[in-house]
């Protein structure tokens, strides 16, 4: 299957993996200083050398002295650190959802919400605040969960739509269906809503999204499915840049059209309503960042996937910092900060790339 | 020929006198009430606020949010999304709100409804004016001055209540479980000021707008020294689930059980029940 690929596309394979290796290293970099960055500026102080001294000090026999206070050390390893832990984890996760949507749907505009995972979330997550408010208190166990199965439910029910309007356009049926379950689900998330004020206060803290109060419960949540899910993307990368030519050329070259898809989509839309669980709806990561790729790297998914998981992580992780600090000590909501920063950011990459060619 | 003619006049002149009394009623029954008798509240603080000054009889509909006190006439009618048919329905004379979407206030006007708006309050002197404004419309002004007399009599013994070592505590006013809170600048920060609490929100609110999202960091860096929490009832918080958060058990307020479980309704109003509210914060304030 990967050789046959190959052979198809001589040329730009070998740009690809010219261009992979040396991008791959630059990428991976870019998200260990996107890390570093994020454990060290937040609204308290903490500085470099001792954050660096106390996370030794956890690691035994190497005798470390804790360099930091109760608090110093509550702030940085039970708030901190799960936070940038979870911003690298939804941001990588969308980042790559949003990469394999596109192949897939061979739809550049399509976004990882695209088969109607906001609007099911979203509605799991209001019902489960408006109606189980009180179980809730307990664990932060009920919303996550509730956003889950409503997200993979809206992707089945968008699934038998598609699937019904018949599989010779399946791709044109599918995000149809997607756009008719998300504006189903919209509709009845708002009714919900609305027989709920007391309630809107908390609906909408959930729908703005966030890691404001992340917590390694949420990153233990979502973590297993994120390694899931991009893992069965990664290893779909040579079958995505196959499925871009065409479902008949995919087919004449071998690959299983119907079951291809069906793997991509479920390990994204699986790997997303996790990523949407734990952080609610944070749009444009899964658009800008697998673009921003495309128009600096490779346009083939070899690349574009992998390297989408590493900076989708990153790109997060910087976003969250600014969400922390820009008002500090309050916050922002991030989607104000994905959206605000993310789209000047795409149009100046878009109009240099132009320029080049 | 004489007896129909009687038998007519008779009739004519009784009906005449059915005419002109049902027209005379609405004018006797305006001449007896001075004050409206059919109000409408859109606001549970004004709902409120009505039945302390003795007002609750003049009341035919309060909104679907005005759940105290128990007896005023609790109906489907929403404050945040009014629907003006709906209000009239109720052919109120007067219509009290604290909020105006999409100018529910004029289109009342125009069929011909008193509206007058009753905004939120920022401080305990626009509460007591609201109070008072609404006595005078009511007809209750010497109900109105008792409630607005005692609310101040006892806000100042519970205030003296609290050693003056206990005066100058760092409050933390939770909103909801993701760590909005309020200002010195909004109404129930002006209660912490009366007690010469230090709000650890003051420093947050960029905007201005007294109600700034917290990082969780600077909560806990900060270490209130009182919790007040105002999400007890729409989000289950406790002191049981704040000591389980994640690094907040270092929090002064935690580990001296300075956790204020407020009701959110009250905490968030600015009406009477503010005092019963003050009194909660001073009993956590003072121990420990």
């Amino acid at each position: 299957m990967a050789a046959t690929a190959g052979t198809a596309e001589a040329a730009p394979s070998v740009e690809a993996r010219g261009v992979g290796l040396r991008a791959g290293l630059v990428t991976f970099a870019f998200l260990l200083a996107a890390l570093a960055v994020g454990l060290a500026v937040g609204p308290v102080h903490v500085g470099l050398g001792s954050i660096v001294r106390s996370a030794l000090s956890y690691v035994p026999f190497l005798h470390v002295h804790q360099p930091l206070g109760a608090v110093d050390r509550a702030v940085l390893w039970q708030l901190r650190a799960p936070r940038v832990a979870l911003a690298a984890l939804v941001g990588g996760m969308l980042a790559v959802a949003g990469a394999s949507y596109q192949g897939v749907f061979r739809n550049p505009l399509c976004d990882p919400y695209l088969l109607g995972v906001a609007g099911g979330a979203g509605l799991g997550a209001t019902l489960a605040i408006v109606y189980a408010s009180t179980a809730a208190a307990g664990g932060s166990w009920t919303v996550p969960l509730a956003a889950f199965a409503g997200a993979i439910a809206a992707v089945v029910v968008t699934y038998g739509l598609g699937r019904s309007a018949g599989a010779t356009h399946m791709t044109g049926a599918l995000v149809l269906a997607g756009v008719t379950t998300a504006t189903f689900t919209a509709a009845v998330q708002t009714f919900v809503q609305q027989q709920h004020t007391q309630q809107l206060q908390n609906v909408y803290s959930w729908l703005l999204g966030g890691f404001s109060t992340a917590t390694w419960h949420d990153v233990a949540i979502c973590a297993p499915y994120v390694a899931a899910g991009s893992l069965v993307l990664v290893l779909h990368r040579r079958v995505l840049d196959v499925l871009s030519l065409g479902d008949d050329e995919a087919a004449s070259l071998g690959v299983d059209v119907g079951r291809a898809r069906l793997a991509i989509v479920v390990a994204a839309t699986l790997g997303t309503a996790a990523a949407v669980a734990v952080s609610g709806l944070i749009a444009f990561v899964g658009i800008i960042v697998p673009h921003t790729i495309r128009l600096l790297v490779s346009t083939s998914y070899r690349a574009v996937v992998p390297l989408s998981l590493l900076v989708g992580a990153g790109f997060l992780v910087l976003t969250d910092v600014v969400a922390r600090t820009v008002l500090s000590p309050a916050e922002l909501p991030i989607g104000v900060v994905t959206a605000f920063f993310g789209a000047p950011f795409f149009a100046v990459v878009l109009r240099t790339s132009r320029g080049a060619r | 020929m004489h007896r129909p003619t009687i038998a007519v006049a008779a009739a004519l002149a009784a009906a005449l006198a059915v005419v002109s009394l049902s027209a005379a009623a609405p004018a006797r029954s305006q001449a007896k009430h001075r004050y409206p008798h059919r109000i409408v509240s859109l606001s549970p603080t004004v709902t409120e606020d009505l039945f302390a000054i003795g007002a609750g009889k003049q009341v035919v509909a309060v909104d679907n949010d005005s759940n105290y006190p128990a007896r005023a006439p609790r109906t489907k009618l929403s404050g945040l999304t009014p629907n003006v048919e709906a209000i009239a329905g109720y052919h109120p004379d007067l219509v009290l709100i604290s909020y105006d979407p999409g100018n529910v206030a004029a289109q009342l006007r125009k069929l011909g409804i008193k509206v007058v708006d009753e905004p939120a309050a920022n401080d305990l002197k626009q509460a007591y004016g609201e109070i008072l404004g609404l006595g005078r419309l009511t007809g209750h002004t010497r109900g109105a001055r008792a409630v607005v007399h005692s609310m101040r009599t006892q806000l100042a013994a519970i205030v003296r209540s609290v050693p003056k070592t206990r005066r100058h505590l760092r409050v933390y006013h939770e909103l909801d479980p993701t760590y909005y809170s309020a200002t010195s600048k909004t109404f129930i920060g002006s209660i912490y000021r009366l007690f010469g609490f230090r709000n650890i929100a003051d420093a947050a609110d960029s905007s201005g707008g007294g109600y700034p999202q917290l990082s969780g960091e600077y909560i806990v860096a900060s270490d209130p020294q009182i919790i007040v929490l105002a999400d007890t009832r729409c989000c289950g918080q406790s002191y049981a689930t704040v000591a389980s958060r994640p690094g907040w058990a270092t929090i002064s307020a935690v580990r001296h059980h300075r956790v204020v479980s407020a009701n959110d309704d009250v905490a968030s109003r600015w009406g009477p029940r503010i005092v019963q509210f003050a009194r909660t914060v001073a009993r956590i304030a003072r121990q420990g």
